[in-house]
C-alpha cells in the first residue's frame, strides 16, 4: 500500500506545525515522510477492535499537592532569556495584528 | 593521579578516607577529557571552573558530608537536563544562547549526593536520534573507533563513560537512548521503570516515555547513582514515591533459580551474527549460574517500532511547540515577507531546528492532525496497550526477559543519517521498554570481530530494578569486559 501523501499535505502540516519549509525541505520530506508512513501502514492489520488504551502505564491519579504559595522564578530571570524584552519586563513581539 | 579506571564507589570511598582529594581527582578528569574531547566531541560544555570550585567546596565539606553517596565524584549531564551557570542547549541551534534559570530536580539530587558535575554531554538534537549525528555540535565519535558512531541519542554520556572521561553520566531514554549508545560504546546503561526519576528540568521530548537514567562502568554504579537520583518529587507529577531496593541486600548479584524468558522468534532475522553469538553466549554464562532460560512468545513486537515511530513524534510535536522565539531560544532575523508574529515563529522554528526535529514534528502534526488521528495516533496508542499486555502475560512465568540491546553494532557515520528509516528499524529492541514503561538494562557482554562492543538487554517487571541489577552483577562478575579499555581512552 502506498501512502497518498502530496506535497499539498506537506505544506499543510508544516502550516499546522509552524516551519516555513524551504523547498529543499519540502521535497525531501514529502519523499521521507510517504516512506515512514507507508511502512507504519502495518498497524492498520491489528485488531484492536476490544482494546482500550491505557494512557499511563497504570500509574494511578495521585492525591493533589495541597495550594499554597512557594518561591517560584522572579520576573528577571524569567525574561532574562528572552530574544527581545522591554525594559519593564515584558516580552517583545512582532506585530500580531495585521493593519 | 592514578585514578585509571576507578568505579563511582572506588572513588567515593578514596575522598572519603581522605586518600584522594575531591580536587585531584576532578583535576585528573578535566586533564583527560581536555587530551581527546577535539577527537572525540563528547562534551557540549565542560564546565572547568565550576567543577573545580565544587570539588573544593567537597573538600572543604568532607567531614560533614562523610555519608553522602557520591562524595567528590566526577559526573556528566546530557545536555537535555537544565543546570543553572551552564548552558543547556539540547544539541540545538534554537537553544544555543539558553542559560536555565533552574536546576532539573536530577542535578539538585547528584548535588545533594556530593557529586562533582564535569560538563554537559553532547546528544541528537532534543534527544531524537540513534546515533549522535544529528548535534548542531557536530557528531560525536565512538572511542573504540572514531570512523563509528557512539549511539544515541546520549552518545556524549556513553562515550564520556567509556573513553574514562568520568566514571557515570546521567542522560535520558525515550526510545533506547541511553541503552544502545552504552551497548555501542562498551558500558552498562539503565532505563528506569517510567515514574522512578522525576524528569522536572528536563527538556521534554515525549513525555509518555522519557526516563532519565545512569550510565556506568559496573552495575553496581549504576545502582547507587540510581539510588541517588530516583524517588517521587513533587514537581514531576508522574513521578512515585514506589520503595527503592536495599543497594547492601542486593549486591553481590546472584542468578540461581532466576527464569530469563527469551523471545526467540524475534531474533530470527536482522541480529548480525557475531551480536547473536554473543548474545547466546551470554546465556550460556547464566545457565552456568543457575538460571532457567524460557522461551517466551511476544506476539506483537514486531509492531514496537511503527508505534514508537507514530507516538514519540505527536507527543514531539506538541512539546516543541513551546520553542517559538518568544520567551527563550535564538529568534530568527526576518528574511522574507512582512515582519509579523507568525511569520517570525514559522522563520524561527525553520532555522533553529535540525531535519530530524523536523521531520518528527511534521510526522507527528501530520498523525495528530485532523482524519489522521485515529487511524495513525489512536490505531498505535491501542497497538501500544497490546505490547503491553503482551509483557504483562510473559512476566507471569519469567522474572526477566532478555534480548540483544541492539541488532548490529555500531556502523559508520554517515551510513544512515540519510535514511532515516533505516535508523528508526535499528530501535526494535529497546523501544518496547519505553512504550510499556518497563526497567531495561543494558549490559557489555562481548565484541565483534572488529573490536566493536556488543550490549545484552534484560527488561524487568514494574519497579523490579533489583532483579536487573542482581542478575546484571552476577553475570558481571564473570566476565572482564570492563577492563578492556577503548583505544581512545587516555591514560
Amino acid at each position: 500500500m502506498s501512502s497518498k501523501l502530496t506535497r499539498t499535505d506537506i505544506e499543510r502540516i508544516a502550516a499546522l506545525a509552524h516551519l516555513e519549509l524551504t523547498e529543499e525541505e519540502i521535497k525531501l520530506f514529502t519523499r521521507q515522510l510517504a516512506q515512514i508512513l507507508d511502512y507504519a501502514q502495518q498497524l492498520q492489520q491489528v485488531n484492536t477492535e476490544d482494546v482500550s488504551v491505557q494512557w499511563h502505564h497504570g500509574i494511578t491519579a495521585k492525591p493533589l499537592r495541597s495550594d499554597v504559595l512557594r518561591p517560584s522564578l522572579t520576573r528577571d530571570d524569567a525574561i532574562a532569556n528572552a530574544p527581545e524584552s522591554t525594559p519593564d519586563g515584558l516580552f517583545k513581539v512582532p506585530k500580531v495584528i495585521g493593519e | 593521579m592514578t585514578n585509571r579506571d576507578w568505579t563511582v564507589l572506588e572513588l567515593r570511598r578514596a575522598v572519603a578516607n581522605g586518600d584522594i582529594s575531591a580536587r585531584n581527582i576532578c583535576e585528573g578528569y578535566l586533564n583527560r577529557i581536555t587530551k581527546v574531547n577535539d577527537q572525540l566531541n563528547a562534551f557540549t560544555s565542560v564546565l572547568q571552573d565550576i567543577a573545580l570550585a565544587r570539588a573544593e567546596e567537597v573538600d572543604n565539606q568532607r567531614n560533614a558530608w562523610l555519608d553522602r553517596p557520591l562524595l567528590g565524584v566526577p559526573i556528566t549531564v546530557k545536555d537535555v537536563i537544565c543546570m543553572q551557570s551552564a548552558p543547556t542547549t539540547a544539541s540545538s541551534r534554537i537553544l544555543t544562547n539558553f542559560r536555565a534559570p533552574y536546576n532539573a530536580t536530577v542535578v539538585n539530587k547528584l548535588l545533594d549526593a556530593g557529586a562533582v558535575i564535569l560538563g554537559k554531554t553532547n546528544c541528537d538534537e532534543f534527544a531524537m536520534g540513534s546515533s549522535t549525528e544529528h548535534s548542531a555540535f557536530g557528531p560525536t565519535h565512538n572511542p573504540w573507533d572514531q570512523e563509528y558512531v557512539p549511539g544515541g541519542s546520549s552518545g556524549g554520556a556513553a562515550v564520556a563513560v567509556a573513553a574514562r572521561l568520568a566514571p557515570a553520566s546521567i542522560a535520558s531514554d525515550t526510545g533506547g537512548s541511553i541503552r544502545q549508545p552504552a551497548a555501542f560504546c562498551g558500558v552498562v546503561g539503565l532505563k528506569p521503570t517510567y515514574g522512578r526519576v522525576s524528569r522536572y528540568g528536563l527538556l521534554a521530548f515525549a513525555s509518555s516515555l522519557d526516563q532519565i537514567g545512569p550510565i556506568t562502568l559496573t552495575v553496581k554504579d549504576a545502582a547507587t547513582v540510581f539510588q541517588v537520583i530516583a524517588g517521587n518529587d513533587p514537581l514531576d507529577s508522574t513521578s512515585l514515591s514506589e520503595p527503592l531496593p536495599d543497594i547492601e541486600m542486593l549486591f553481590p548479584g546472584n542468578a540461581k533459580g532466576a527464569r530469563i524468558g527469551i523471545p526467540r522468534r524475534i531474533l530470527d532475522e536482522g541480529v548480525d551474527v557475531d551480536v547473536m553469538k554473543a548474545f547466546n553466549q551470554t546465556l550460556s554464562v547464566f545457565t552456568e549460574l543457575g538460571a532457567t532460560i524460557l522461551e517466551i512468545d511476544l506476539p506483537h513486537i514486531n509492531y514496537a517500532v511503527p508505534v514508537y515511530y507514530l507516538v514519540a513524534p505527536a507527543e514531539a510535536s506538541s512539546n516543541l511547540a513551546r520553542y517559538d522565539g518568544v520567551r527563550y531560544g535564538v529568534r530568527a532575523a526576518p528574511v522574507r515577507g512582512e515582519p509579523n508574529v507568525s511569520t517570525m515563529y514559522d522563520q524561527t522554528r525553520d532555522q533553529g531546528f535540525g531535519n530530524e526535529v523536523k521531520r518528527r514534528i511534521m510526522l507527528g502534526t501530520y498523525a495528530l492532525s485532523a482524519g489522521y488521528y485515529d487511524a495513525f495516533y489512536l490505531q498505535a496508542q491501542r497497538v501500544r496497550s497490546l505490547i503491553r499486555n503482551d509483557y504483562d502475560i510473559a512476566f507471569d512465568q519469567v522474572d526477566a526477559i532478555a534480548m540483544p540491546t541492539t541488532q548490529t553494532p555500531a556502523f559508520r557515520i554517515g551510513e544512515r543519517v540519510d535514511n532515516p528509516l533505516s535508523m528508526y528499524l535499528g530501535d526494535i529492541f529497546t523501544v518496547s521498554a519505553n512504550l510499556t514503561g518497563l526497567p531495561a538494562i543494558s549490559l557489555p557482554c562481548g565484541f565483534t570481530n572488529h573490536q566493536l562492543p556488543i550490549g545484552f538487554q534484560l527488561i524487568g517487571k514494574p519497579f523490579d530494578e533489583a532483579t536487573l541489577f542482581r542478575l546484571s552483577d552476577a553475570y558481571e562478575k564473570e566476565t572482564e569486559w570492563l577492563t578492556i579499555r577503548p583505544p581512545s581512552a587516555p591514560d
